[in-house]
C-alpha cells in the first residue's frame, strides 16, 4: 500500500487483498466486549469534513478510536473553513498540529490529491465530489466476500446515477482489480461520456442483467436530477431502474442487494427490497468500520509490504 | 517611456526568415539600411540568430484595471517584450470592463506609458460582458484607442440575434468580432474536456460540441451579413473542420490557436493541479494534432497566447474553485518552435506569418507584422533557434506564476526585441 489512499486505483490486487484480510482481523476485535486495540496510541487522525456526512465521519471516527488513535473532528461548519480559509492554509494548520492522517470528505473532485501535496501525513479520501470513495468500495468488496466467499469472478450490476457517483467510480476500479465483472446499468444520461474506457460493461435495461447477477448495487439517485433533464420524472426512473419485489425475484437465489446509503426509499429501491434478507445494507455499515480500521492501521503502522512516506 | 529613441543599432549578421543573412541598421525608428558591413550604430552581434518581425498577440489579458495583483499593463508589457512581442491586444474583461471609450483609452494610455510594446485595447461587445445589449462600439472605435477588435472573451456572445447585430454593426468602422465560442447551456459547471479523462476524474465535462456549434452558427451569420468574424482560441479537431468548410465557402472568418492547445492535453488534469485548468480546456492528443495541421495549412490563421495571469490564491486551491487560464507571453515562441518547427510543420517564415503578419493584419496594426525591408518600422525580434532553456515560473516577468510549462525545456530563445528601433530586450533582459 502507498502512503495515501486517494483512489481505488492506488491499490493493486495484493494491496486490496491485504486490506480485506486485515479488515477481517479487525472485525474480530469489533466482536469483543472491549472493542479496542492499542495499535495507534499516540497517533492523531483528523477527520476533515467539508460535506455533511454523519455516517462516513462516525465510521472513520469509530475506526480510529478502536485503534486508540486520538481523533480530531474538523468540520466545515463552525470552523475557520466557513470563514473562507483556503484548503492549503487548513492543510498547513493540520500539518503544524502534527496530524498523522487526514481523512477528507470534500465536494470538489481531486481535493484529497491537492491536500496530499501539502501535508506530510497520510491522506485518506473519504469521498471527493463526483470522483471517488475508495473505502466505500473496499467495504463493499469486503461485504461481497463475506457473503459470497469471493470477489473474483462475481458478476456485479451497479445501477443508477453513475455519472455523479464516486461510489461507482471506486467500485468499478476496485472490482476490476479483484477480478469481478461489472455491468453499469443506467439511463444514458447518467453515464459519463468516456465510460467506454472503463473496465466494465454498460446496459440500459435492468431486467436482462438481473438473471445473471451475483450482486446488485443500487446507487442513490437525487430526485432533483430530473430538473436538469437527466430523466423525465422520479416515477419513470423508478419504473425503469428501481429495484422492487418483482425485479428482486429475477435474481439468482444467492444474489445480494447492496446500497451505499443513504437510500431514497421508493426511488431507486423499495422498502420490501431494502429490508429483505438479500439486503446487506446494515452489514455494509458494520463492515465499514472494520475496513477503515484496516486502512488506517496499514497506512499508519507500517504493516505493509512497501515503504511508507514519513508520517 | 525611454527617451533615447535617437540611438541607432546595427544588427550584425542576422538571418532573415527567408534565409538571407544581412546586417540591419535601425535608426529613427525604422530599418534604415540593409546589407553587409553596415555601420553607424551600436553593434548587436546577431550571428546565428534569426531576425523576425516583432510578434503580435491578438489575445492578452493584462488585468488592469482591476486585478493589478495578478498583472499590470506594465508587467504584462514586459513579459510580452521578453517573449518577442512588439504589439499585444488587451482583452476587455477587466474590472471595470473595457466597454466604454474611457476604459479603453485608460488601457491605451497605460500601454503608452509602459512603452515596452504597443498595447491595442480590445473593446467589449456587450455592456459589462453580460451578453444583453451592445456596448458603445462606435465610441470605442472613435476613441484615441481606435478599437477595431471587439470581444466578450471569457464569455460567449451566445444570443444569436445579438451576435448577428454585433457582426453587422462593426462593419461601419471595419471592426471584427472576436468570439469566445462556448455555448453556455452545454458547459454549465464544466471543468475540463469531456471525454475519457473527465469520466475518470469525476470532473464535469466541457464538450467539444459546445465550441463547434457556436463556430458553425457564427460562420453562417457572418456569411449571411457579410461581416468579419474572428474565432478565439480554437481547441478542437471539429472546429478546424468547420473553419475549413467556412473558408471554402468564402466566409470572412479568421481564427487563432493558443500555444497550450498546440502542446498540452487533458491528461494533465489527472494531477488536479489547476495550473492546467484553462478555458477552453486542454483537449485530446487527436485535437492537438488537428490544431497543428490546421495552423500549418492556414485554416487557423495565427497563434494567440490567451495569456491569463492569476494570483496564487486563485490557483493554489481545489480544481473546481480555481480560475481558468495560463501564462503564455514569454513561452509562446518556444512552444511554437517545439510544436510546429521541430515537427517540420512550419518553417520560420511560417512562424513569422502565424505569429506576426497574420495577427497584425487581423488587428489592423499597420506598423507591425511587415517584412524587415528598408523604411519599415523597426519592430523586430532576434531569436536564437538553437538555445534550449528550461521554464521556471519565478524566472518569468509576469506578476503571476501560473505557467503550465514548469520544468519544460523549450528549444528557442528570444535574445532581443526592438520597438521602433529601441531595444526593449537585449541579451534576453528587459531594458526597463
Amino acid at each position: 500500500m502507498i502512503g495515501h489512499l486517494l483512489s481505488a486505483a492506488d491499490l493493486d490486487r495484493d494491496d486490496a487483498t491485504l486490506v480485506l484480510d486485515t479488515a477481517a482481523q479487525m472485525a474480530a476485535v469489533s466482536g469483543r466486549e472491549v472493542k479496542k486495540l492499542p495499535t495507534l496510541r499516540g497517533r492523531t487522525v483528523v477527520n476533515l469534513f467539508y460535506e455533511d456526512s454523519t455516517r462516513t465521519r462516525i465510521s472513520f471516527e469509530a475506526a480510529a478510536k478502536r485503534l486508540s488513535a486520538d481523533v480530531i473532528n474538523f468540520g466545515a461548519k463552525g470552523s475557520s473553513v466557513s470563514k473562507g480559509e483556503s484548503l492549503k492554509d487548513t492543510a498547513l494548520t493540520l500539518q503544524a498540529m502534527g496530524a498523522d492522517a487526514v481523512v477528507i470528505r470534500h465536494p470538489a473532485s481531486g481535493a484529497p490529491h491537492r491536500l496530499a501535496a501539502w501535508v506530510a501525513g497520510s491522506v485518506v479520501n473519504a469521498g471527493d465530489g463526483t470522483h471517488e470513495h475508495p473505502t466505500q468500495a473496499l467495504l463493499d468488496a469486503y461485504t461481497m466476500r463475506s457473503r459470497l466467499g469471493r470477489v473474483d469472478g462475481l458478476r456485479v450490476a451497479i445501477v443508477g446515477d453513475v455519472l455523479h457517483s464516486r461510489v461507482a467510480r471506486s467500485n468499478v476500479l476496485l472490482l476490476a482489480t479483484l477480478g469481478a465483472q461489472v455491468t453499469l446499468v443506467a439511463p444514458p444520461t447518467l453515464l459519463p461520456v468516456g465510460v467506454d474506457a472503463w473496465p466494465s460493461e454498460v446496459a440500459y435495461e435492468l431486467d436482462p442483467v438481473l438473471g445473471k447477477a451475483d450482486v446488485v448495487m443500487m446507487l442513490r439517485v437525487q430526485r432533483e436530477r430530473m430538473n436538469q433533464s437527466f430523466f423525465p420524472s422520479a416515477r419513470e426512473y423508478s419504473r425503469r431502474y428501481g429495484l422492487d419485489g418483482r425485479r428482486m425475484a429475477l435474481l439468482p437465489e444467492h444474489a445480494i442487494v447492496m446500497h451505499p446509503g443513504p437510500m431514497n426509499r421508493g426511488m431507486e429501491i423499495t422498502p420490501q427490497v431494502a429490508d429483505s434478507a438479500r439486503s446487506t445494507i446494515v452489514e455494509q455499515v458494520t463492515n465499514g468500520v472494520s475496513v477503515r480500521m484496516a486502512v488506517l492501521y496499514l497506512l499508519l503502522s507500517g504493516g505493509t509490504k512497501e515503504a511508507f512516506r514519513e508520517g | 517611456m525611454r527617451a533615447d529613441t535617437a540611438a541607432a543599432y546595427v544588427i550584425r549578421g542576422a538571418r532573415l526568415a527567408g534565409g538571407e543573412v544581412t546586417d540591419l541598421l535601425l535608426r529613427d525608428g525604422i530599418v534604415a539600411e540593409r546589407g553587409t558591413g553596415l555601420s553607424g550604430g551600436e553593434v548587436v552581434d546577431a550571428a546565428g540568430l534569426l531576425a523576425l518581425p516583432g510578434l503580435v498577440d491578438l489575445h492578452t489579458h493584462l488585468r488592469q484595471p482591476g486585478r493589478e495583483d495578478a498583472e499590470t499593463v506594465e508587467s504584462g508589457s514586459r513579459a510580452a517584450a521578453l517573449g518577442g512581442y512588439t504589439a499585444v491586444c488587451a482583452m476587455a474583461n477587466t474590472d471595470p470592463v473595457a466597454d466604454t471609450a474611457g476604459v479603453v483609452e485608460q488601457v491605451y494610455r497605460l500601454g503608452r506609458e509602459a512603452g515596452l510594446v504597443d498595447v491595442q485595447p480590445i473593446g467589449a461587445v456587450t455592456v459589462g460582458l453580460a451578453g444583453e445589449r451592445l456596448a458603445e462600439l462606435g465610441a470605442m472605435a472613435d476613441s484615441a484607442a481606435r478599437v477595431r477588435i471587439f470581444s466578450d472573451d471569457g464569455h460567449c456572445v451566445s444570443d444569436p440575434a445579438l451576435m448577428r447585430r454585433a457582426l453587422e454593426y462593426v462593419k461601419a468602422f471595419d471592426g471584427v468580432v472576436a468570439q469566445h465560442a462556448e455555448e453556455p447551456r452545454l458547459t454549465a459547471g464544466a471543468q475540463m474536456n469531456e471525454g475519457e479523462v473527465s469520466a475518470r476524474l469525476g470532473l464535469a465535462g466541457w464538450p467539444a460540441a459546445a465550441e463547434e456549434a457556436v463556430i458553425a452558427r457564427d460562420a453562417l451569420l457572418a456569411g449571411h451579413v457579410g461581416s468579419r468574424l474572428h474565432v478565439c482560441h480554437v481547441s478542437t479537431a471539429g472546429s478546424v473542420e468547420i473553419l475549413r468548410w467556412a473558408k471554402g465557402k468564402g466566409i470572412r472568418v479568421t481564427a487563432e490557436v493558443t500555444p497550450h492547445h498546440l502542446l498540452l492535453t487533458d491528461e494533465l488534469a489527472s494531477s488536479y493541479d489547476p495550473v492546467f485548468k484553462v478555458n477552453p480546456p486542454l483537449r485530446t492528443a487527436e485535437d492537438v494534432q488537428a490544431l497543428r495541421e490546421g495552423l500549418a495549412d492556414g485554416t487557423i490563421d495565427c497563434v494567440a497566447t490567451d495569456h491569463a495571469p492569476h494570483t496564487a490564491e486563485d490557483k493554489e486551491c481545489e480544481w473546481a474553485y480555481a480560475r481558468p487560464g495560463m501564462l503564455g507571453l514569454e513561452t509562446a515562441l518556444g512552444v511554437v518552435a517545439k510544436a510546429m518547427v521541430e515537427t517540420g510543420l512550419l518553417d520560420w517564415a511560417g512562424v513569422v506569418d502565424r505569429m506576426s503578419t497574420a495577427p497584425a493584419r487581423i488587428a489592423g496594426l499597420d506598423g507591425h507584422g511587415g517584412d524587415l525591408r528598408v523604411g519599415a518600422p523597426a519592430n523586430l525580434v532576434l531569436v536564437d533557434p538553437r538555445s534550449p532553456w528550461t521554464v521556471e515560473p519565478h524566472g518569468l516577468a509576469s506578476l503571476s506564476v501560473n505557467t503550465p510549462y514548469t520544468g519544460l525545456e523549450l528549444p528557442a530563445r528570444v535574445v532581443a526585441t526592438f520597438l521602433r528601433g529601441t531595444p526593449t530586450v537585449l541579451e534576453g533582459k528587459a531594458q526597463w
